[in-house]
């Protein structure tokens, strides 16, 4: 499959937008009128073609521009890449995970030969064509989860597995959802999540734990989250929030169409082979309510949805000063009729 | 007690009988759990047992008390929190195995060496900690990455960069720090009362 | 957790490394080549025998780095359940045979200025792999082994080549021990002691690590306990409405197989907490087996860990 990659932008004057095709394909996380907060994690299996699920590394028409807005990021502030020490065996296994799937996925755009421990990497729409010892970290102009990072769409951490939990001693993240790696690096999985509201009472992340410690190399698991993001900016991180928070009360009943996008995480995890750890990938897709309203069963029931989210939540996710403008503005979209189960389109 | 998970616990101190070696950070506040701990062991502890003492705001008498009280430790006293970690780190470059650091005091002690002590491979849940005195906080700006020291207000204003910061309850272990975040963002015109919280 | 996700391997090779002790090199009988897999792994072996399956984890012994075959020794046991004894017997060069993909229960701290590795007898079989990890990263590192004599001591002669003095061993019958207390005194701030071999060996060289002064952060260690023999019981299972009766050399986990019936397990020795099950009833006593549940939950008697576990009594229900 060849990409038509767009130009467009994540900041400033925010021309990113989907194409219809890029629409239908979008990972609509709600699968019923209401809220509910699960865990929902399901194999990370090969989905239908033309699925953000039909390859392990989905790519698609923003790659580029993404990639241009990670680099503007990471040479504003160079601590959203950061590794310990130890997990340098992690990251070379990271590389090599995207680096096989996106050549074997995308042969169009990516290549890689390997001869033992040489290996070739080509990426067409970057112009990068670099041989490199497998390994050998001088080979290379980053560190080999920066070097792949720069080069892949999605959000990654790595965590190492020690004592029966799982630690954050990695990442490469320029589009997060209000987290700071920088703050969070070295913290184990009950530490990092500590922010989130109600989920640690009713035991979700006990669970999860012990889920993931039991991963299994060649069995990766995904799982959906979302927020909303005003304009389309992927860098909506804590660092920049008193730049980017007033954003937030810009939303209007003329501007909701375009302005406010519902932003879906695709979150997968692999067991990575010969360092133990878990890479955590934070795909991120955007879509904004004038594309959403275009399928007439999200236009239904995101109005629904956002109706029963507990305040709480809410707040977390920082809706609350345009959630009810938000719903008045989809309401027109929502003619009463019954939906189906599940997120896709009818 | 916090919700939040990255709040640390600081359980209080209690002996180990087989370390070879104890070393205790502790300010003055925390040298009364100190004198506890030294009467909780058996006779041979406090011999193996030497103290850092940061004397910060303590009047030479004071100080001189505290060290007769925690006899026959062994006390060195510094100047304040920052000398006291330096010497914690010496102590820490040379030690080996058999060794268990204990820490008593403010937060930003404690943090300050558990903090020393990962730099040094010594696992955050092996030292056993005690929390004493004032309920100061050390605070990391996520915006500018600048820290505040003994905050006490929830605002604060950041000391570097000078945004109104809200201190959350997450704690992040290798920076000792509570996080601050922009508490006027999404409405600038206002400037939140600044509470004493954390005193 | 079920065959599906099972791998088939051809023995390429059968070796005699010590009395006792043969060393299997397994080759990809399937399309996919061999995973790669970290120091500590194990990979968990399917025996069809006769009467029954046994599934029995053994550590992974060749260089992590290597995945042209996959190595693992078994110790033939007398008097055992079996598995060990199936390996030895009926197992030859062209014998096809189901494995597991790798797990890691028992990794390096790879944050650890030091690595002091301990090991009894066949206790050495995860520590091959570690080595190798260790020595690729550059990592510090030291080995003692305890073997009753050369004869059983699989492997020394090749360690020592190959990592020269790092390697201690210690022969029984010359009346060598591991002198762990002089071994622990003045290592470096941050080493970490892993430890394994039999049960009594583990816990005297944990005790040995505390007196030493070591917290408990920095000690590690793996058993590979095959479930004890007990008498036979019933199982009744409240979802599936069915009652299995579990025979003495066999486990829950075993007897629920063996009927065709699907639970949930990972690394069948009581670590991972996969096959954690809730008791509904039990007429007799719950005999916890696992390193898993914690002292509270056994003394509960609510939860069992079907692989290690099993009852002295008539029959025990499970919400399964």
């Amino acid at each position: 499959m060849v990409l038509a990659f767009k130009n467009e932008t994540f900041r400033d004057d925010f021309t990113f937008s989907n194409s219809p095709a890029a629409i239908r394909r979008f990972p609509f996380p709600f699968v019923e009128d209401k809220y509910m907060y699960s865990v929902n994690i399901e194999p990370h299996e090969l989905g239908p073609k033309g699925s953000v699920y039909e390859f392990p590394i989905d790519i698609d028409e923003h790659y580029v521009s993404e990639m241009r807005d990670r680099a503007l990021v990471l040479d504003a502030d160079p601590g959203r890449c950061q590794a310990l020490p130890h997990m340098i065996t992690a990251q070379w296994d990271m590389l090599e995970l995207l680096m096989t799937s996106m050549a074997r996925d995308y042969p169009e755009h990516f290549s890689l030969t390997r001869d033992g421990n040489q290996w070739h990497w080509i990426n067409r729409p970057l112009g990068i064509d670099h041989k490199f010892t497998f390994g050998d970290v001088a080979t290379l102009p980053y560190q080999p989860m920066e070097y792949i990072g720069r080069q892949c769409q999605g959000d990654f951490s790595i965590q190492d597995q020690r004592d029966g939990q799982l630690w954050m001693d990695a990442g490469i993240i320029t589009t997060q959802a209000d987290w700071s790696l920088d703050f969070d690096v070295g913290m184990n999985f009950f530490e990092w999540h500590a922010p989130v509201p109600l989920a640690h009472q009713a035991g979700v992340f006990d669970r999860a734990l012990k889920f993931l410690l039991n991963m299994q190399h060649g069995r990766p698991v995904r799982r959906l989250n979302w927020t909303m993001t005003i304009n389309s900016r992927l860098d909506t991180s804590p660092e920049n929030y008193h730049k980017w928070g007033i954003d937030r009360t810009t939303v209007t009943p003329e501007n909701v169409g375009d302005k406010v996008h519902l932003r879906v995480e695709l979150q997968a995890l692999w067991r990575l082979p010969r360092s133990n750890a878990i890479l955590f990938s934070i795909r991120c897709y955007m879509i904004k309510m004038r594309e959403l309203a275009t399928v007439p069963k999200w236009g239904r029931r995101l109005p629904r949805v956002l109706r029963t989210l507990p305040d709480e939540i809410a707040d977390y996710k920082g809706l609350t000063r345009y959630r009810q403008t938000t719903i008045d503005w989809l309401s027109k979209y929502d003619d009463g009729a019954p939906t189906s189960l599940g997120g896709g389109p009818d | 007690m916090s919700t939040i998970k990255s709040r640390p616990i600081y359980p209080g101190l209690s002996p180990d009988p087989n370390a070879r070696r104890n070393v205790v950070v502790c300010d003055a506040a925390g040298a009364e759990a100190v004198v506890e701990l030294l009467a909780r062991a058996d006779g041979e502890f406090a011999g193996r047992t030497s103290v850092v003492l940061s004397s910060e705001g303590l009047f030479g008498k004071e100080s001189e008390s505290i060290v007769e009280r925690l006899k026959p430790a062994t006390v060195e006293t510094t100047a304040g929190l920052v000398p006291a970690i330096d010497r914690l780190k010496e102590i820490l470059a040379s030690a080996t195995m058999g060794l268990r650091l204990y820490a008593a005091g403010s937060e930003p002690l404690i943090g300050s060496v558990v903090q020393a002590g990962a730099e040094n491979f010594i696992d955050p849940l092996s030292v056993r900690t005690e929390h004493r005195g004032s309920l100061k906080r050390r605070v990391q700006c996520v915006h500018c990455k600048g820290m505040t020291e003994n905050v006490t207000t929830n605002p604060v204003k950041c000391a570097q960069c000078g945004l109104l910061l809200l201190v959350r309850d997450h704690y992040s272990k290798r920076l000792a720090a509570f996080q601050g975040v922009c508490i006027n963002a999404e409405t600038p015109d206002e400037s939140p009362e600044l509470k004493v919280e954390f005193q | 957790m079920t065959a599906s996700f099972l791998r088939t391997v051809r023995v390429a090779e059968v070796e005699p490394v010590a009395s006792r002790i043969k060393r299997f090199r397994l080759v990809s009988a399937d399309s996919q080549p061999l995973s790669e897999f970290s120091g500590g792994s194990h990979v968990t072996v399917c025996m069809k025998a006769p009467d029954r399956l046994i599934r029995n984890p053994y550590s992974l012994m060749g260089s992590p780095s290597d995945t042209s075959s996959y190595q693992i020794s078994v110790l033939k046991v007398e008097g055992s359940r079996g598995g060990s004894e199936f390996m030895h017997e009926r197992v030859e060069v062209g014998t096809e045979l189901e494995i597991s993909e790798p797990l890691n229960l028992f990794p390096p701290a790879k944050i650890a200025r030091k690595h002091i590795l301990v090991a009894g007898g066949i206790g050495i079989t995860p520590f091959m792999s570690m080595m190798g990890e260790l020595e690729a990263l550059g990592a510090d590192f030291e080995l003692h082994y305890g073997v009753r004599s050369l004869g059983d001591g699989a492997f020394c002669k090749l360690l020592e080549a190959r990592y020269g003095k790092r390697i201690h061993v210690y022969l029984q019958d010359q009346g060598q021990l591991i002198p762990l207390e002089r071994v622990l005194a003045n290592q470096p701030l941050g080493s970490h002691m892993y430890v394994c071999g039999p049960k009594p060996m583990i816990d005297w060289a944990l005790r040995t690590a505390t007196l030493a002064g070591w917290p408990d952060e920095n000690i590690h260690s793996e058993q590979f306990n095959a479930p004890p023999i007990g008498k036979p019981f019933v199982v009744k299972l409240t979802k599936s409405k069915r009652e299995v009766r579990v025979g003495g050399h066999q486990s829950i986990l075993e007897a629920l197989e063996q009927n065709g019936i699907d639970a949930p397990f990972l690394c069948r020795g009581g670590a991972c907490g996969q096959c954690e099950t809730s008791v509904a009833a039990c007429d007799g006593f719950i005999e916890h087996n696992d390193h898993y549940l914690s002292d509270a939950e056994k003394a509960s008697g609510k939860k069992i860990m079907i692989c290690m576990s099993r009852i002295s009594g008539d029959a025990i229900t499970l919400d399964l």
